[in-house]
C-alpha cells in the first residue's frame, strides 16, 4: 500500500493532484464526468475585483505540444464569485479549496484576498502576478522582484490562510522573484504560468491569437517548468507547487522529484476532461514501479 | 456530456473536400440537434468540435470538410477504427417556438446539423422547409437527403451552376410564408439572414475552441444577456440576444 499524502502549509491532501485555475472552471463542466472529490485540491478560476470578459476572440492557438491561450482572466468578478460560484462549487467538492486571485494594482488584490479570506471553502489563496500593472505602467508585477514582493506583503498583511504566489516564467531570474516572495512572508509558491508565445496563421498570413500573442501551457513547457521548480527549490525553504505540462502520473513523481510539494494539471484538462482522474489512479501503479511508498518523501529527491 | 469511444462504420466523400463519417456508440449524452462532438485525434493537441448530422440508436453521423490537419486526417480514415470523442456538447436547437413551418437555412458546412433538426421538427408534427447555400454545384451535397424527408427544399449556387442563382437570402425571399428562422453556417451568411429574415430564429456560430466543454473560455462571446461561452452557452444563440 503506497501513501499518496502530502501536506501544503498545514492543510492534508489525499493526493497531489490539482487542477490548475482557468483550466477547470468551477468544477461543474468535470462533475458530470467523475466525482471531482477525488481531487487533493482545486484551484479554480482566477477572479478579479470586476467582472471580466477578457480578449477578443480568437483567444486559442494550438501547437505540435500544447496550446496557447489569450483568455485574458474572463471571470464573473468577486461578488459572483463568492455569491455564486463558490456555493455551488461547495456542494460538489468538499476539501479545501485554492482561490486563485488577480488584480490590476495592489488594492485590487487586496480586495479579493479580503474576500477568499471569509470565504470558508478556501484552503490556500494563490495569488495570479502575471498580471500588467497599471500603476506601474502596464509591466507584470511578476516580472519585477520589487512589484511581486510588494503584491505578496500586501495580501498577507489582511490573511491569516496561506499565501501562495504563482509566478510568471517569463523573467530573466525566476529564483530572485521567488526569494523576494519568500522575503516578503509568502508560504509558498506556484509555478509556472504560462510561457508568451504566439502563432501565425499561413493562410491569412497574420498571428492565429487576436491579440496577437498569448501563454503556451501544455507538454511542450513541462521540462521548462520542471527546470525551474528545480532551481527555485533549492533557493526557497517554503513549498512549491509545481506545474507546467503535467500529464501523467509519471510527469507528477518528476515534478516532485525536482521539488513540488504538490502538482497542478493544466492544459491537460481541456484535452482529456478525466486527465485529473486518470492520473491519480494511475499514481499507486506508478509508486509501486519506482518503488516509492510515500509521495511526500521524494520531494525533492532529485537535489 | 460523455467521453465515449467510438467506432467508425463508414467514411465516405460527398464532395471534393467534404465527408460524411458514421459512427457507432455510445449517444445517450447527445439530446438536441445543433449540438456537437469534439473528437481526439492522434497527434494533434486539440480535439476537433464537429457538428451532429444525425443520429440513429447508436448511430451517428458527421458531415466534416477537410480544411486542416484534423479534418485531413479524419479523411484518411477507415471502417473499424476507434475514436475518442466527447459527446453531447453545445446547447443545439430548441424547437419549442418554431411554429407549424420554420424554414432552415444553412450554408457549406452548416448544412449538416439541419438534417437533425430538420428530423425533429417532422417529428413534432410540423412542417419546416428548408434552403442549402453553396458556391457552385460541385459543392452541394444531402439535396436528395433532404428532399427524402418529404420537405419543400430550395438549393442555391453563387454562380448559378445549381438551383436558385445567388445566396440564401434570395432563396428566403421567394421561399413563401414561414413562422420561424433557423440558420447554421458562415458568419457573414448568418448576418445576412438575421437581417433578412422576418421572424424570430436561432443562429449557429463557430469560433475557435480549446475544451468544448465550457471549461476554458477560449470561445466566448458578448450577447445582450451577457458573456456566453460559444462551446457550452451556444453555439446556438436566439436572435434577441446577438451582437455583431
Amino acid at each position: 500500500m503506497v501513501n499518496t499524502e502530502v501536506v501544503l502549509s498545514g492543510i492534508t491532501l489525499t493526493n497531489p493532484v490539482i487542477p490548475a485555475s482557468g483550466t477547470f472552471g468551477f468544477g461543474a463542466e468535470f462533475a458530470q464526468l467523475y466525482d471531482i472529490n477525488i481531487l487533493g485540491s482545486l484551484s479554480f478560476k482566477g477572479t478579479t475585483v470586476e467582472e471580466r470578459f477578457g480578449n477578443p476572440t480568437p483567444r486559442i492557438a494550438e501547437c505540435s505540444s500544447g496550446m496557447i491561450n489569450s483568455v485574458g482572466l474572463q471571470n464573473p468578478g468577486l461578488k459572483a464569485v463568492c455569491e455564486h460560484e463558490l456555493p455551488k462549487l461547495a456542494t460538489l467538492y468538499k476539501k479545501p479549496v485554492i482561490a486563485n486571485i488577480s488584480g490590476f494594482s495592489i488594492e485590487e488584490y487586496v480586495e479579493c484576498a479580503k474576500a477568499m479570506e471569509r470565504q470558508e471553502s478556501v484552503g490556500i489563496i494563490e495569488v495570479n502576478v502575471s498580471c500588467p500593472n497599471v500603476h506601474g505602467g502596464g509591466m507584470s508585477f511578476g516580472v519585477d522582484a520589487k512589484a511581486a514582493a510588494e503584491v505578496t506583503r500586501a495580501v498577507k498583511a489582511v490573511s491569516k490562510k496561506p499565501v501562495y504566489i504563482k509566478l510568471s516564467p517569463n523573467v530573466t531570474d525566476i529564483v530572485s522573484i521567488a526569494l523576494a516572495c519568500e522575503d516578503a512572508g509568502a508560504d509558498g509558491l506556484s509555478l509556472i504560468n504560462t510561457l508568451y508565445a504566439m502563432r501565425i496563421d499561413l493562410k491569412t498570413k497574420k498571428p492565429v491569437l487576436a491579440n496577437k500573442m498569448g501563454g503556451l501551457s501544455g507538454p511542450a513547457v513541462f521540462p521548462v517548468a520542471l527546470r525551474m521548480v528545480y532551481q527555485v527549490f533549492e533557493a526557497v525553504k517554503i513549498p512549491i507547487i509545481g506545474m507546467g505540462g503535467v500529464a501523467a502520473a509519471e510527469d507528477v513523481i518528476e515534478m516532485m522529484l525536482a521539488g513540488a510539494s504538490a502538482v497542478q494539471i493544466g492544459a491537460a484538462n481541456l484535452k482529456n476532461p478525466v486527465a485529473c482522474k486518470e492520473i491519480i489512479e494511475d499514481l499507486s501503479r506508478v509508486m509501486e514501479k519506482y518503488r516509492i511508498s510515500s509521495l511526500s518523501e521524494i520531494i525533492g529527491g532529485a537535489h | 456530456m460523455k467521453k465515449e469511444i467510438f467506432t467508425i462504420v463508414s467514411n465516405r466523400k460527398l464532395t471534393d473536400s467534404v465527408f460524411k463519417m458514421t459512427l457507432c456508440g455510445d449517444t445517450s449524452a447527445i439530446t438536441a440537434p445543433g449540438q456537437f462532438v469534439n473528437i481526439e485525434l492522434e497527434g494533434l493537441y486539440l480535439r476537433r468540435p464537429i457538428s451532429v448530422c444525425d443520429l440513429e440508436g447508436e448511430r451517428l453521423t458527421l458531415i466534416y470538410k477537410a480544411v486542416g490537419k484534423g479534418t485531413e486526417q479524419m479523411s484518411a480514415m477507415g471502417k473499424g477504427e476507434a475514436l475518442d470523442i466527447l459527446t453531447g456538447l453545445g446547447n443545439g436547437y430548441d424547437t419549442a417556438n418554431s411554429g407549424a413551418c420554420p424554414v432552415l437555412i444553412g450554408g457549406g458546412v452548416g448544412v449538416p446539423p439541419l438534417y437533425l433538426l430538420a428530423k425533429k421538427l417532422i417529428g413534432e408534427g410540423k412542417n419546416p422547409k428548408v434552403i442549402l447555400g453553396f458556391n457552385t454545384a460541385l459543392e452541394v451535397f444531402y439535396e436528395d437527403e433532404f428532399c427524402a424527408l418529404g420537405i419543400e427544399t430550395f438549393v442555391t449556387t453563387v454562380d448559378g451552376s445549381h438551383g436558385i442563382k445567388g445566396f440564401v437570402t434570395d432563396a428566403l425571399k421567394s421561399c413563401g410564408e414561414y413562422s420561424y428562422t433557423f440558420s447554421c453556417g458562415p458568419e457573414p451568411m448568418l448576418k445576412a439572414v438575421y437581417n433578412e429574415s422576418l421572424t424570430d430564429g436561432q443562429f449557429s456560430f463557430e469560433e475557435r475552441m480549446g475544451c468544448g466543454f465550457g471549461a476554458c473560455m477560449g470561445c466566448s462571446c458578448k450577447t445582450k444577456y451577457g458573456y456566453k461561452r460559444i462551446c457550452k452557452d451556444g453555439p446556438v444563440l436566439e436572435k434577441g440576444e446577438i451582437i455583431w
